[in-house]
């Protein structure tokens, strides 16, 4: 009885993990479940038999099909933007001390600290008025890039930033002694260093972008996201291709996931390993 | 030369990005507060006519709806703390070999788009599912009851969909304790309770922080899960922001609950900070950094 009690107090912040992960994964589940349904009215909520009738041809739907590209299109898009911007600003308030740091970094955090809820309504409140500038938005893909450009900046500055407060400084300072030219040792030394914050910064701006909703539901005019199509499909009764494409996309995503970490992995063992061979020769690198 | 061109530098790296949160993000603000002052209608226009009574209008009108949204945010911010932080020590301290598999599950959700993930939930929590034939047999919902549209389903939403961003900061600063802490604590005779209290949650005080703000803020202007999970009953503040932006075309009203929501958060954002003494909404050291 004690033994057992024992266990229990050692193990309850397991079996807590067991039971809210279980909680976190079965929406998932539940959604590649019903991708096999074969429901008989418009509504896909209760399971009727099973079929694969709708993963022979999920694309077909070409309402759904044209939304999911423009979510595609878009995220793209925003991915490059906000990465340029976003790792500009990440460089300049890391590396340098200037004038206005402070209110930059303010400027950086209130965007994260905004409900999507606001951030979308001031926007259309501006593209309906915009006030200071003589140009007229007319609501649609170029509304939707910017506003999602600027919601994604943040997060990139953060992602790049955490990269490069781990940066070994000596690294471009050698750069510079050995004659390279300031701009050549940002593209030889610096950014191929950065480089995996920077990708982690542009896959983490394009799952910003293509999941999100509430901005879009405000700036997108006659334009239909994939989130958006979703949200007008779900009065009608949402089609089983939105969970067959929902299932597809999380199994790459996943299969993607593991390969990156599955390769980073490899490339660890064999650095350590050469790491061993010529332990004398050896200059560590603080990555 | 090359001094004045040092200085300039940061400043032609800012430029790009922060212009375009000047234009994108401030001015819209700026926008969004001088619509919340005019009167008019869609067909007329609306006239800048300074009226601050849609304030204390919306205000009184839709009192319900901030309260309820408040309600449901701080609800919901609760109980991910309290299920989040078993999960996230659990990850940091007994995950063991099976650590990175545990992160990537916390982390799955994203994979699949915020809007079908709500409405999984609808599935799970549909009058003839599985679940609610469970809960009904166990008599906890009564048998002629639902769990869809009541003030539980869209908690249980919001617990939901904002769970990660509570369990990461709080694995990230669990991640970063120093264990020997916990053993100096055991070693002086303190329970496993009294080191928990007094040793590892002041220490993780940074990442509670900031989980509960990148919890309970986008969770109070949340529209998605009381759309889908609740009925009228449960609106909250992003619901009739919405709704008076994009289906009644009321501007002025809407963007002043708008204005007022942000406001009640900064407001709440800054006390908050002043209090726990902390900006842990970056995650930074800034003043290490900049010392």
């Amino acid at each position: 009885m004690k033994r057992a009690w024992r266990w229990i107090r050692e193990n309850s912040a397991m079996m807590v993990a067991i039971l809210v992960l279980i909680y976190m994964l079965a929406p998932i589940a539940v959604i590649a479940l019903f991708s096999f349904n074969d429901p008989t009215g418009r509504f896909n909520f209760e399971w009727v038999g099973f079929t694969t009738q709708y993963w022979q041809d999920p694309f077909a739907n070409s309402e759904l099909t044209d939304s999911l590209m423009l979510s595609i299109r878009l995220a793209f898009f925003t991915s490059i933007g906000a990465t340029i911007l976003g790792t500009l600003l990440a460089i300049a308030l890391v590396r340098y001390q200037f004038m206005g740091r402070k209110a930059s970094n303010l400027l950086i955090v209130i965007p994260m600290a905004t409900p999507e809820v606001v951030i979308g309504a001031s926007l259309l409140s501006f593209f309906l008025s915009p006030a200071f500038l003589p140009i007229n938005f007319q609501l649609g893909f170029t509304t939707l890039l910017i506003a999602h450009i600027m919601f994604s900046i943040s997060f990139v500055v953060v992602v790049v930033r955490s990269r490069l407060i781990g940066f070994d400084r000596r690294l471009e300072e050698a750069s510079a002694d050995l004659g390279a030219a300031p701009i050549t040792t940002f593209w030889k030394v610096t950014l191929p260093l950065i480089a995996p914050g920077v990708a982690s910064a542009a896959m983490l701006s394009f799952a910003l972008s293509i999941d999100d909703f509430v901005i879009s539901n405000f700036n997108a005019g006659a334009e239909v996201t994939f989130p958006l199509y979703i949200f007008g499909a779900n009065q009608r009764g949402i089609p089983v291709e939105v969970n067959v494409i929902a299932t597809m996309l999380f199994t790459v995503t996943v299969i993607a996931m593991l390969a990156v970490i599955f390769q980073q992995r490899r490339a660890e063992r064999m650095a350590e390993r050469r790491a061993d061979d010529d332990n004398k020769a050896t200059v560590s690198v603080p990555i | 030369m090359t001094t004045l061109r040092q200085r300039l530098l940061p400043y032609a790296l800012l430029a790009p990005g922060v212009v375009w949160l000047i234009v994108f993000f401030v001015i819209p603000m700026y926008s969004m507060g001088e619509l919340s002052l005019r009167t008019g209608s869609l067909t007329e226009g609306f006239q800048l006519t300074w009226a601050f009574e849609n304030y204390t209008n919306a205000i009184s009108e839709y009192s319900t709806q901030f309260f309820r949204a408040f309600f449901y945010a701080g609800t919901a911010t609760v109980i991910c703390l309290l299920i989040g932080y078993p999960l996230a020590y659990a990850i940091a301290f007994k995950g063991g070999r099976w650590k990175n598999l545990m992160l990537f599950a916390v982390i799955a959700p994203f994979f699949t788009t915020y809007l079908i993930r709500t409405i999984a939930w609808k599935t799970i929590l549909d009058d003839s599912s599985f679940v609610v034939g469970v809960l009904k047999t166990l008599q906890i919902v009564p048998q002629d009851g639902r769990v869809l549209a009541t003030s539980g389903a869209v908690i249980a939403g919001l617990t939901y969909n904002f769970l990660p961003f509570m369990i990461l900061p709080l694995y990230a600063s669990l991640e970063r304790l120093d264990l020997r802490l916990i053993e100096a604590s055991k070693d002086l005779y303190a329970s496993a309770r009294v080191t928990f209290f007094k040793v590892t949650v002041p220490l993780t005080m940074p990442g509670i922080i900031a989980g509960i703000l990148l919890t309970f803020i986008p969770a109070s202007g949340d529209y998605v899960n009381s759309t889908f999970l609740g009925g009228t009953q449960q609106a909250m503040i992003g619901n009739v922001i919405q709704s008076k932006y994009l289906v009644v075309n009321d501007y002025p009203v809407a963007a002043a609950l708008s204005f007022t929501l942000l406001v009640i958060i900064l407001i709440a954002l800054v006390f908050y900070i002043k209090f726990a003494g902390t900006s842990a909404l970056m995650g930074d050291d800034d003043e290490k950094e900049t010392a």
